[in-house]
């Protein structure tokens, strides 16, 4: 491959890997996050990790840089196990990474968060300084960037920042560096600096774990692949020799095994319609609309904007375009008052900081938007309110001492139950449910999955939006794939395969897809 | 809610055993009359509670309460002054909505202008005193300049116990139907409790707060007559600093300082227990600056006592700990 001319330090035919990681194992309760999975790192090579949202890449990164420790395996340094105890037992053998949401801090300068925690100190023990500047500008410029050591963070773009947090990697003796995402938030410009410095970092000998869903800058910059999926590997090799084909087919691979319980509803007359829906930073020309009795799946990786255009439609952001008709008449929704007034509302992903109110009681939890139902002159009326509560916690088979526990004491699979009733307490028309089933054991996401489809069976719409192809495919009559704020495609029938939902979300060209 | 209710229990008992402590040297200290005074006494201190108590839970602070109550209370002094004839009655029901629109200033800014409550709220603070000088000039109005109506009612008894007295009661009573049974009061506590939550059920926060402060500001209004006409003098420092003892009947009867959890009747309890410790010390001939360092140790215990109920147990991963619990 092209890196052959100035690759100095390591010939990739012959050196053996860095580190490999031997059989590893992560079991986290309820879930095996890592099940005996292989990885090796050479020196002076790019390995590009890839999988579906869940797929394992975090918890590998994270064992490692000695967040995690594995239940199993080894990691091998050179060929001779080490234990990373702890982050330093790895930064200490080399192993350095950047993160997807890099920790910097803006109110220091650049050197100091390059050396922030290993600065370099004079003879009395204080910071030296001016060898801290000068060995900042000396990283900065292997590295290319220009960048005065001497400013603070605050001040710097996005771009330069992460230059920061590259050379901050860096400043430790790296010998292998884990980049997770490093171009999510760079601009077409930026990303092509970055990939000019994979290669200088390639040219140096390092071992370059790069993970990313972008199939153009896997192509562009691996020189090998590894591939995850549920936690297991699934593929390894040199990228030479090998299509995107293949790799697509590695990633998603399996047919649509599990149980789902979707019964065809009666689809019914349009109940919502979404035209020309844009923000400024987030998303832009989102259009659909929903049915009665439909469940429309919304897939695409994290950050495609399903979230952030899910907020807009229930009136958390506001949009910078489009209109909403509910029933063939145009709302104006600016507020999640106004959208659960409209009949929309939004199960959000994130529980415990969305959701539920982990202090207050159950049935308080389930009336919270529905109180004006169980109120009257004002006055909250405690047995209508119990009675609601009832009523939607038995819907859902709740299961919990008494309506009065606090919900913290719940179980993540209840806390989700609680959330979802308190949402169908409130009668909505469209249901939109950001990823349900995250989290959450097998029972209960088999819980959600019938209670979707019976909600579809008496008339309720519902917007579904996951990660997991399995179960969007399983329960969606209908799916949307977004990709970088925009809809990338609308499938339905037998266009719902894997393969055609993953190639529209990570954004290979569709050929024969007319057919 | 078990940990809140055995929390109650815990101060009440501590309430009566300090209250048999001095009974036991003093039994003059649980005569009718004497427990009637030392109620009456703290019924400011827990009509100010009951509005600091819905701002702490909405995740804010307000400690504008004792200027609010300075400023509010000279006005309606000034007002008695300027027109004695004015029935009492009209200058209560000034006095809750001039002390409501102080609160509001603290809300607004709050709310529209996202700065941080402590902020807000010394500010005003300082400012409420700094009006009162402006009006005044730093003179006082006294006993005499008052009209007979305006300093008695507060005094007057209804059935052994007076007004001051039944006013607490009322507002506690009254907050004790809008914590539970109104969709307000619900909102205090989904708000401090979860905002992001609240957001998504449709609560506007910014607005509950601003509310929060609003009903700070009436009840802090009301006490500034009540005080007045108390003590039937009105000058630029009254209740200086008691703000800090309002935030501590809070604390001490159990609100989170976090937000989102506490109760009415702890709230009360925690007010009874200062204004006991308060009245009690100079009885049994403690030196007041005593009475400060006590106040301040229940304040750290009661702090102490949350952060200990309110740390989560962690999760049980090995077998033998899953039975040992």
């Amino acid at each position: 491959m092209e890196d052959h001319g100035h690759s100095t330090t390591a010939d990739p035919a012959s050196a053996a890997p860095v580190l490999t990681l031997d059989k590893i194992t992560k079991t986290f309760p309820g879930v095996k996050a890592l099940d005996g999975v292989c990885l090796d790192l050479y020196p002076g090579q790019v390995t590009a990790l890839i999988g579906e949202n869940g797929a394992g890449k975090s918890t590998v990164v994270k064992t490692l840089t000695g967040i995690y420790q594995p239940d199993g395996g080894q990691i091998l340094l050179d060929g001779h196990p080490v234990p990373f105890a702890t982050p330093q037992d790895a930064a200490d053998a080399g192993v350095t990474a950047i993160h997807q949401e890099t920790v910097l801090f803006d109110e220091l300068t650049v050197a100091e968060n390059v050396f922030i925690g290993h600065a370099p100190k004079s003879r009395f023990g204080l910071i030296n300084t001016r060898a801290m500047h000068d060995r900042t500008g000396e990283i900065l410029g292997s590295i290319g960037a220009q960048i005065d050591p001497g400013v603070k963070l605050k001040d710097l773009g996005i771009a330069s920042r992460h230059l920061v947090a590259i050379a901050r990697a860096l400043s430790v003796e790296a010998r292998v560096v884990i980049m997770d995402e490093p171009t999510a938030a760079l601009s077409q410009k930026e990303i092509e600096e970055l990939y000019e410095l994979v290669d200088t970092l390639k040219a140096q000998g390092k071992a370059i774990l790069f993970i990313s869903h972008k199939f153009d800058e896997i192509f562009r910059i691996a020189d090998r692949y590894t591939v995850f999926r549920d936690g297991q590997l699934v593929g390894a090799g040199q990228m030479i020799g090998v299509a995107e084909e293949d790799l697509v087919q590695m990633m998603v691979g399996r047919s649509v095994d599990q149980l789902f319980p979707k019964s065809r509803a009666e689809i019914g007359e349009e109940i919502l319609t979404v035209a020309g829906y844009s923000h400024p930073t987030e998303f832009e020309d989102i259009n659909f609309s929903l049915r009665r009795g439909e469940i429309l799946g919304f897939y695409g990786l994290v950050g495609a904007g399903r979230s952030e255009f899910m907020q807009s439609l229930i009136g958390i952001t506001k949009p910078s375009k489009g209109a909403i008709r509910i029933d063939g008449d145009v709302r104006v929704i600016r507020s999640p008052a106004a959208a659960i007034k409209a009949g929309i509302v939004y199960v959000p992903e994130d529980r415990g900081k969305q959701g539920a109110i982990l202090d207050m009681p159950i049935f308080q939890n389930v009336t919270l938007p529905s109180l004006h139902m169980t109120s009257r002159n004002g006055f909250i009326q405690l047995a209508e309110e119990l009675a609601l509560a009832r009523q939607y916690t038995e819907r859902l088979d709740l299961r919990a001492a008494s309506l009065d526990t606090n919900v913290g004491a719940l179980s993540g699979g209840n806390q989700q139950k609680v959330v979802i009733a308190k949402w169908l307490a409130t009668k909505p028309r469209v249901i939109i449910l950001d990823e349900p089933t995250k989290g959450i054991d097998i029972g209960s996401k088999a819980a959600v999955h019938g209670f979707m489809s019976e909600l579809a069976a008496q008339g309720l719409s519902v917007i579904l939006v996951s990660s997991e192809i399995p179960e969007i495919l399983g329960m969606s009559d209908r799916v949307i794939v977004m990709r970088e704020g925009r809809i990338a495609a609308e499938l339905d029938g037998d266009n719902l395969q894997p393969e055609t939902l993953v190639r529209h979300a990570v954004g290979i060209s569709v050929e024969g897809e007319a057919a | 809610m078990n940990a809140l209710k055995s929390r109650e229990a815990i101060l009440g008992g501590a309430i009566l055993v300090l209250v048999a402590l001095i009974a036991s040297r003093f039994p003059g200290f649980i005569a009718p009359a004497n427990i009637i005074a030392v109620f009456t006494d703290t019924s400011p201190l827990m009509i100010l509670a009951m509005g600091q108590m819905v701002v702490i839970l909405t995740r804010c602070i307000d400690l504008s309460v004792a200027a609010n109550l300075a400023l509010t209370g000279m006005v309606c002094a000034i007002i008695n002054v300027a027109a004695p004839g004015l029935p009492v009655a009209l200058i209560l029901i000034f006095a809750l909505f001039m002390g409501a629109a102080l609160g509001a200033i603290n809300g607004l800014l709050v709310w529209k202008l996202s700065i941080p409550p402590i902020v807000v709220t010394l500010g005003t603070m300082t400012i409420f005193r700094g009006v009162i000088f402006l009006l005044t000039e730093g003179k006082w109005i006294n006993a005499h300049e008052m009209s007979p109506s305006f300093t008695g009612v507060p005094r007057q008894d209804i059935l052994g116990l007076p007004v001051l007295g039944w006013i607490g009661i009322v507002v506690a009573v009254v907050m004790m139907v809008v914590m539970a049974r109104t969709t307000l009061g619900r909102a205090f506590f989904a708000v401090g409790g979860n905002p992001h939550a609240a957001v998504y059920t449709g609560i506007n926060v910014g607005r509950t707060q601003f509310l929060a402060f609003v009903i700070s500001g009436m009840l802090a209004g009301l006490t500034g007559y009540l005080w007045v006409a108390r003590y039937a003098v009105a000058y630029v420092d009254i209740a200086g600093g008691f703000e800090l003892d309002v935030v501590a009947a809070c604390v001490i009867g159990g609100i989170s300082i976090a937000g989102g959890a506490g109760t009415v009747v702890g709230t009360l309890l925690g007010a009874l227990f200062l204004g006991v410790v308060k009245n009690a010390l100079p009885v049994i001939d403690v030196s007041p600056f005593w009475q400060l360092a006590i106040s301040g140790a229940a304040i750290i215990i009661a702090v102490a006592f949350n952060a200990q109920s309110g740390r989560s147990k962690g999760r049980v991963i090995l077998k033998s700990a899953e039975h040992a619990q």
